[in-house]
């Protein structure tokens, strides 16, 4: 197969940001494709700047290239005025590394972390030649896989994926690997699909939507028919016990042009244990997998001799609650960095002033902003969330932040959260005013951005069950904020699209029959939906209509916790009962503690997979979990007059 | 760690060819910081709240056109402490100017290849004040030669052709015609049904990009390539290159380029 750069070209002055499309990035690899080899297409379905800094995939490109019997190169989604092109000159999806046309390899697989790239991937198998359904491909088509946090319910796209894997991808990849590799070796005749699909079946991890039926009465799901002894009732995620072992990626890309995230990233830790209700990453992602300190230090220092980065992102969904955060982040700085002027920041920052703390000794050059995301405007509404962040906490962060020489300061909040009042909505504008206030003791100049995004109740999470707040609601609540801020100068207030939040909702709680409606959002030109300028509602709204189904059902909808799930097939470890004792809990107020340092409540996570959370250091974060100062000594009570679990 | 010597100012030329020439000035700009941060070479930053490294370039080239004459000014001290092991020396040699070229070429990504590079004493003016003008070969398709012929005969003649182009988010008037020096239609393209110009642009007092020369021309031409051959800095009514390709700091071009 040959090179289609020559082609690709001639399209190149006239495209937006041609760099997105010629690779050559530091640490990129160029394959040479052989018979016997299989060659995975690694796709992640926005553009290169959004998609090129993944961790996962970045990871997955190097273990693949690195094995004797696969190969793997990248591709984006090309923006539309690329697509435009290839489409009217006749090129089909191509890779960024050696311009290898989709139909080179064996495996497309796409990283899958938002709902509205959905109608993406559809684009992007049309423009790879690829059919798109799996029912329509053959014994030469491409195998269609996907990962990423969106397949804990891939159902709105089981019917363009041959295979949902759950979980890490480290290890799954490679019996992926031998599988697919073993069915391209079959003769014609025996190379069915319906033979690649017993045998993925076969893999622990992997969800084969072609042999499972589900179905319905009414709108409602009743229930799932297996279809073949090949496929297991319950498939279970994937989960790396050791993150020690995989010290990945070792030559992280750097690409020639700029992206988001432009930083040498370097995951600390894995799963997080903190409990947000409303957080599905931290749900499926369970149990703790710290790296250990010696590892990350010894990453970051040959991460930075092969980039040339300045800037290191210590990554996580907590960054600040690694234990020894202040040893690790001492000895970054001190050891790895060696003389270079190197900036290390924490993108999760939790809110206590012990993080501001720690931030402070890194960021000795440039202090510009700093992030917190209390996600609630009120302990009340904090503690429905299970985000166990005082008001004082809060303050006392944003003080240390202020008088440590930060000159703004961004709060991360959710509207639309269960049992939510407008009095916690206002208290949003309350906690920001106030903000602003302590800011001016240190600076004339203080401001306070409070972001807004709109809750989508997410799979595997204990607000499974919840209503999400109509279109109306949550663009009344913004109007409603926006109004209560005004009054104090310094204090803005950004929010997401609720319009956008809404068409999310759709998609991330929808079954089997969303796929005939994603396809037609595609076909009357739905790509690019997380883009705003390209967003529209009205899209999914007639395919919704045009395809008998209700917006209501998926949406605004309250679920009996009996109710049957359209992923109540695919398990990330966790306990339905925990799930249900969790979302009792939120509506009652009542809060729970980290189990890192507080005795097991068996959530699942651990004892389904036989697994414990790894921690680098027995010394916990400086302030305790969550700033509560919980777990200073184990087993202290929480400082925070909890409530306590109904037995 | 063997012991490097390097001097405190040094003017580098290089090329942008091949893929690379898709990225932007900017995108160029941040992997030479990432190259001499990996080459832990001693460059020296700027004062204030947010330092920045003391490299400075000539003219941006547009994103997507190539350059055989390329530079940048680049400033070393041996107050930048980088434990690379390389000393600034107030008398350096030939050698310590071959170290950073080698260097360079080693890291940075392919397709900037360093052509020279010269000690500079500080008392040079800066490549963005300096450089007057730029030879360019630029191919183009949609017209035919006769007709091509016609259009760059009208364009010289003219005492005015007016551009629309977009400054500061707005788009104004302007008159192209006194920043084309020279232009002559020399033949054939490289790619199929492209035409070749060589054309010489003027950078002052606003530069003139190949696009706009474009659309001083007829508005049916695309650009098919666009490929800088020199820059020059004229003194006493003569052009001289920041840097010829042998090295010589404001020398004639060795070479005849642009077609003349």
């Amino acid at each position: 197969m040959d090179s289609l750069f020559s082609q690709i070209e001639p399209l190149l002055f006239n495209v937006e940001r041609p760099a997105r499309y010629v690779g050559g990035e530091g640490g990129s690899r160029s394959p040479i494709h052989r018979d016997g080899v299989t060659a995975w297409l690694l796709t992640y379905p926005d553009t290169y700047e959004i998609g090129l800094p993944n961790q996962g995939l970045q990871i997955l490109y190097e273990l693949l290239n690195d094995r004797e019997d696969s190969l793997a190169e990248r591709t984006y989604a090309p923006w539309v005025d690329m697509e435009a092109a290839m489409r009217a000159n006749g090129i089909p999806l191509f890779s960024v590394e050696n311009h290898l046309a989709a139909s080179a390899f064996d495996v497309i697989a796409f990283n899958l972390s938002a709902e509205l790239t959905y109608t993406n991937v559809l684009n992007l198998l049309d423009l790879g030649g690829i059919p798109l359904h799996t029912a329509d491909r053959g014994p030469d088509d491409l195998v269609v896989v996907a990962g990423g946090h969106c397949t804990y319910n891939p159902e709105p796209l089981a019917d363009f994926l041959d295979a949902a894997i759950l979980g890490d991808g480290e290890e799954v990849i490679s019996e992926l690997t031998v599988v697919i590799g073993g069915w391209r070796a079959l003769p014609t005749a025996e190379r069915t699909r319906r033979e690649l699909h017993r045998r993925l079946a076969g893999i622990e991890g992997v969800y084969v939507p072609a042999l499972y039926q589900p179905s319905f009465e009414g709108p409602l799901q009743v229930g799932l028919e297996i279809l073949d002894p090949a496929a297991p009732e319950l498939v279970e995620k994937r989960t790396v016990a050791d993150l020690g072992e995989w010290d990945y990626p070792r030559t992280p890309l750097v690409p020639l042009t700029e992206v988001v995230h432009d930083r040498l990233n370097v995951e600390v830790f894995r799963g997080c244990t903190r409990g947000c209700r409303f957080c599905q990453a931290g749900m499926i992602t369970r149990p703790v997998r710290e790296r250990p300190a010696a590892q990350v230090v010894e990453m970051v220092r040959r991460g930075l001799e092969h980039s040339g980065y300045d800037e290191v992102a210590l990554t996580s969904l907590s960054t600040a609650d690694f234990s020894d955060i202040e040893g690790v982040v001492g000895a970054v700085v001190d050891e790895a960095a060696n003389g270079r002027r190197v900036s290390v920041s924490l993108p999760s920052l939790r809110v206590d002033a012990f993080t501001v703390a720690t931030a402070a000794t890194i960021q000795q050059v440039k202090r510009t902003g700093l992030t917190f995301a209390p996600e609630g405007g009120t302990w009340r509404m904090r503690r429905v969330i299970n985000k166990l962040i005082s008001d004082d906490d809060l303050f006392a962060a944003v003080d240390a932040a202020f008088s440590q020489g930060w000159r703004r300061v961004k709060l991360y909040f959710l509207i639309g959260l269960p049992t939510e009042t407008d009095d916690d909505v206002l208290g949003i504008a309350r906690l920001g005013a106030r903000c602003v206030e302590i800011g001016r003791q240190y600076h004339q100049a203080a401001s306070v951005t409070a972001s807004v995004g709109g809750f989508v109740p997410k799979p595997q999470t204990p607000f499974q069950w919840h209503a999400q707040d109509s279109l109306e609601e949550l663009t009344r609540k913004v109007a409603m904020l926006r109004l209560a801020a005004k009054a104090t100068r310094g204090l803005s207030i950004k929010w997401h699209e609720p319009a956008a939040t809404a068409a999310e909702g759709i998609v991330s709680r929808g079954d089997r029959r969303l796929g005939a409606v994603l396809e037609r959002v595609w076909r009357a030109g739905g790509t690019f939906q997380e883009w705003s300028e390209r967003f529209d509602l009205s899209r999914f709204r007639n395919a919704l209509e045009a395809e008998g189904l209700e917006e209501h059902w998926y949406t605004t909808r309250m679920r009996d916790p009996e109710e049957r799930l359209p992923w109540d097939h695919l398990s990330a470890g966790l306990h339905k009962d925990f799930l249900v004792g969790e979302y009792h809990d939120a509506l009652a107020e009542v809060g729970l503690e980290d189990c890192r340092w507080t005795p097991c409540y068996d959530c699942g996570a651990c004892t389904t997979f036989g697994l414990e959370h790894q921690v680098a250091s027995s010394q916990p974060p400086a302030g305790g979990s969550q700033g509560t100062g919980q777990g200073l000594e184990l087993g202290v009570r929480v400082p925070v007059g909890l409530g306590s679990r109904p037995a | 760690m063997i012991e490097r010597t390097v001097p405190g100012r040094v003017r580098i030329r290089y090329t942008k060819i091949g893929r690379i020439r898709y990225t932007s000035q900017r995108d160029i700009a941040r992997a030479f910081e990432r190259t001499l941060r990996r080459a832990q070479l001693p460059i020296a930053y700027s004062e204030g709240f947010s330092p920045h490294p003391l490299l400075a370039f000539s003219l941006a080239l547009p994103t997507g056109c190539e350059s055989l004459a390329e530079y940048a000014d680049l400033r070393f001290s041996a107050a930048s402490e980088v434990p690379g092991g390389w000393q600034v020396v107030e008398e350096p040699s030939e050698a310590d100017l071959q170290g950073i070229v080698a260097e360079f070429s080693r890291l940075m990504p392919e397709g900037v290849d360093m052509v020279s590079a010269c000690i500079l004493d500080g008392s040079e003016g800066s490549l963005q004040e300096e450089v007057t003008s730029c030879d360019w070969i630029v191919e183009v398709t949609g017209m035919a030669t006769a007709q091509l012929e016609e259009r760059v005969e009208n364009l010289l003649s003219a005492d005015e052709v007016p551009i629309q182009r977009e400054r500061k988010g707005r788009m104004v008037s302007d008159d192209l015609r006194p920043g084309v020096l020279s232009l002559e239609l020399v033949g054939p393209g490289a790619s199929p049904g492209a035409l070749r110009l060589h054309t010489e642009l003027a950078t002052k007092p606003r530069g003139v990009r190949p696009s706009e020369l474009l659309r001083g021309l007829d508005s049916n031409l695309a650009l098919a390539r666009a490929s800088r051959q020199a820059q020059w800095i004229t003194r006493d009514g003569q052009r001289l290159e920041p840097l010829t390709a042998d090295g010589e700091l404001l020398g004639q071009a060795t070479a005849p380029v642009g077609g003349r």
